[in-house]
């Protein structure tokens, strides 16, 4: 598993390409030198045995056979490498340093190649040699040729050492790769942390900078400047929405005030009064707009996600259902609550996430006709817990659906009910604020929301223990 | 009684002062927290009102020096901040409870009339009873005459409030918080549903009812006169 992560790093993959380039042109570069080296010595060897023939030739024609005997037999002593034959017609040895004349050789321009024996104290040794046969005047046959026991060993040493230098290559190159890829993943997992823990909420953690000075740390400071800048905008917003809270509260409290005040005088007043209640109410309608949109706001800004806890999405939509139930019941709609089964833990803001529910239930209630039916169902999937709330009433036209999330949208049908307008806008904005998706479905007939939630895993359980669980031995 | 409040918006304190005289009470204002708090900790109020944000001294501040001098006078914060995060560093600064702007004149009433009787020893007792109706908290049932009266859990839970408050008026938006926990506004008079369940429960077939509607503020369980 761990393996395999590093395997699919890109660190990884770029070591691995590296090293493919690198082998095939250390391989081209090993043969290319091998060839030259081969070549340069094949015709340094030629242009001696050349001229060596050419110089015998001519002591031949100038001095005569005796005295090319002579220096044959002298050369053919001194020499180690050299080999120097002179036979007759019958290609019968007559000096030199080779007992036979090589079977295969015949006079001529272009060089030979051949094996002979040759003893090295009491071994008898096979070898190689090139050279170059010349027909004398007179049927005599001269063989000049040089043991190339060195060129072969140059060969043999390539051919061998070419796969084990690659093999090498490749291995350390495998386990640099490993290792660099290693070192990488591990920067990267502390980065991939720390953005887990700042996604989870906590907008006060910083990715750890080493004292490198590398890529990496670069890439930290960078993204904790961000953060920075990502917090200090949050807590503007934050004060924004108090300042605006504020400003606007206030005078709304005192307009409150104001009218409620003046009802009190207006008691023995009652046509007065009754306007000035009127007015109070308005205000009232007027605060709860204002409250609802701040809301939405403060849901859309994460501000709450500080305030984030898990909790049992059962329970809340439990005690929804609790506070709804008579509602409905009142209102003439059967209410079939399913919140059976294991405890369904989510993370998130347990007030918004029940104001949501509690919208969605007052909506189900609020536009279903007497008689209808409503389900409120909590279920799980493994990974995601859903609450569903499923109605009988006029539901939302397809092309609507997407419309009555947006703030103040209300159907034209819905008009006269009342309402601010800003119930769905919470909780979709409350789903956004926790990952959670909210689906509006047809019902057959009515409206079928749907709230999905990831289920809550616990953080912890996804970092290492530390310090270590100890096992108790019996 | 007498009523200390701290609040640094004099036109709103002027409204809030006016009314709690109007209803009998006797009032001292301060417009900042230094003033407040001299007032707090040299004169005896039975309840005090401090918005949250005051000037030279902070609302919550204010609170956290009352109580570590042991001075424990009930609280009731105002505040212009309406988040349940703020209401929850109100309470943990010592306040007894906390009421977002702009509020209902007869909610604040209701609360302070609440706040003043929670001192009442009455959370030892294990049976309340008001007029022939008697709750027995510990095996949470009720009798009204003598005969039992079948209660859910929580039509139980919210007898049981307003007969702890019984004679003051408890508001909607109190029953929410203290009942059901809920700091949200719920739209639908939702609350008014359960009543009238609980009425039918207690009151019907009796002559002379117990759980009374205050018109414009909220609800009483009273004997009859």
């Amino acid at each position: 598993m761990r393996t395999h992560r590093v395997l699919r790093t890109q660190a990884f993959r770029f070591v691995a390409i590296y090293l493919g380039i690198f082998a095939v042109s250390a391989a081209a570069l090993v043969g290319f030198l091998y060839w030259n080296t081969a070549r340069v010595l094949d015709r340094e060897t030629d242009e001696t045995i050349r001229a060596e023939v050419a110089g015998l030739v001519e002591q031949y024609q100038r001095l005569g056979l005796p005295v090319l005997t002579d220096v044959i037999s002298r050369r053919s002593a001194r020499s180690e490498q050299g080999i120097y034959v002179l036979a007759d017609r019958d290609h019968r040895v007559i000096a030199g340093n080779l007992d036979l004349w090589p079977s295969v050789a015949t006079a001529g321009d272009t060089f030979i190649e051949f094996e002979f024996e040759r003893r090295d104290g009491q071994a008898l040794q096979l070898r190689q040699a090139r050279g170059q046969i010349f027909e004398l005047a007179q049927g005599y046959f001269l063989l000049v040729a040089r043991d190339v026991r060195d060129r072969r060993e140059i060969e043999r040493l390539f051919s061998t050492a070419l796969p084990w230098s690659v093999a090498w290559m490749i291995l350390l190159g495998v386990g640099g790769g490993v290792l660099i890829s290693r070192n990488f993943l591990a920067r990267l997992d502390v980065i991939n942390r720390t953005s887990r823990e700042i996604i989870a909420g906590d907008l006060t953690k910083r990715v750890p900078v080493t004292k490198t000075g590398d890529e990496f740390d670069d890439l930290s400071g960078h993204l904790n400047r961000m953060l920075d800048r990502i917090e200090r905008l949050m807590h503007g917003m934050r004060e924004v929405s108090d300042n605006v809270a504020h400003d606007l509260r206030s005078p709304l409290n005192r307009l409150r005030g104001r009218l409620e005040a003046l009802s009190r005088q207006q008691a023995s007043n009652p046509d007065v009064k009754s306007d000035i209640d009127a007015a109070v109410e308005e205000t009232d309608r007027l605060i709860n707009t204002f409250n609802a949109l701040l809301l939405i706001a403060e849901a859309e800004a994460g501000s709450v996600r500080e305030s984030m806890t898990e909790f049992d999405l059962r329970e809340i939509v439990r005690g929804i259902c609790d506070l709804y139930e008579p509602v409905a019941e009142d209102a003439g709609l059967a209410f079939e609550q399913r919140t059976d089964g294991a405890p369904m833990n989510v993370h998130g803001n347990q007030n918004l996430v029940s104001q949501a529910v509690a919208n969605l239930v007052d909506n189900a209630i609020k536009y279903t006709p007497a008689g209808g039916k409503i389900q409120v169902i909590v279920e799980s999937d493994g990974q995601r817990a859903s609450l569903i709330v499923a109605d009988t009433g006029p539901g939302i036209a397809p092309e609507d659906r997407g419309r009555v999330t947006e703030r103040f949208v209300r159907l034209e049908a819905s008009r006269n009910s009342p309402g601010t307008g800003l119930g769905l806008s919470l909780v979709a904005a409350v789903a956004h604020l926790h990952d959670a998706e909210l689906i509006l479905d047809d019902n057959k007939p009515g409206l079928r929301a749907t709230l999905r939630f990831a289920r809550a895993k616990t953080v912890t359980r996804a970092l290492p223990q530390w310090p270590p669980r100890i096992e108790t031995l019996h | 009684m007498r009523i200390l409040v701290v609040e640094d918006d004099i036109e709103a304190q002027r409204y809030l002062v006016k009314g709690l005289r109007e209803a009998g009470h006797v009032v001292d204002e301060a417009g900042d927290g230094e003033t407040g708090l001299t007032l707090a900790l040299s004169r005896v109020y039975d309840v005090t009102i401090i918005d949250r944000m005051l000037p030279k001294i902070d609302g919550l501040k204010l609170v956290a020096t009352l109580r570590e001098e042991h001075n424990s006078i009930p609280v009731l914060f105002l505040s212009a901040l309406s988040d349940v995060d703020d209401r929850i560093k109100g309470l943990r600064a010592g306040g007894d409870d906390y009421l977002t702007k702009p509020y209902a004149f007869a909610e604040l009433l209701a609360r302070l009339e609440a706040l003043m009787r929670r001192r009442d020893p009455l959370s030892v007792k294990t049976r309340v009873s008001v007029g022939d109706l008697e709750l027995d908290l510990l095996s949470r049932t009720a009798k009204r005459s003598g005969s039992e009266i079948d209660l859910q859990p929580r039509e139980f839970r919210l007898l049981e409030y307003l007969m702890r408050h019984a004679g003051q008026i408890v508001t909607r938006t109190m029953l929410l918080e203290n009942v059901w926990e809920y700091h949200f506004d719920p739209q639908t008079n939702v609350i008014d549903v359960h009543i009238s369940r609980l009425r039918a429960k207690i009151d019907k077939g009796f002559a002379s009812p117990l759980l009374h509607t205050v018109r414009g503020a909220g609800y009483m369980i009273r004997a009859y006169a």
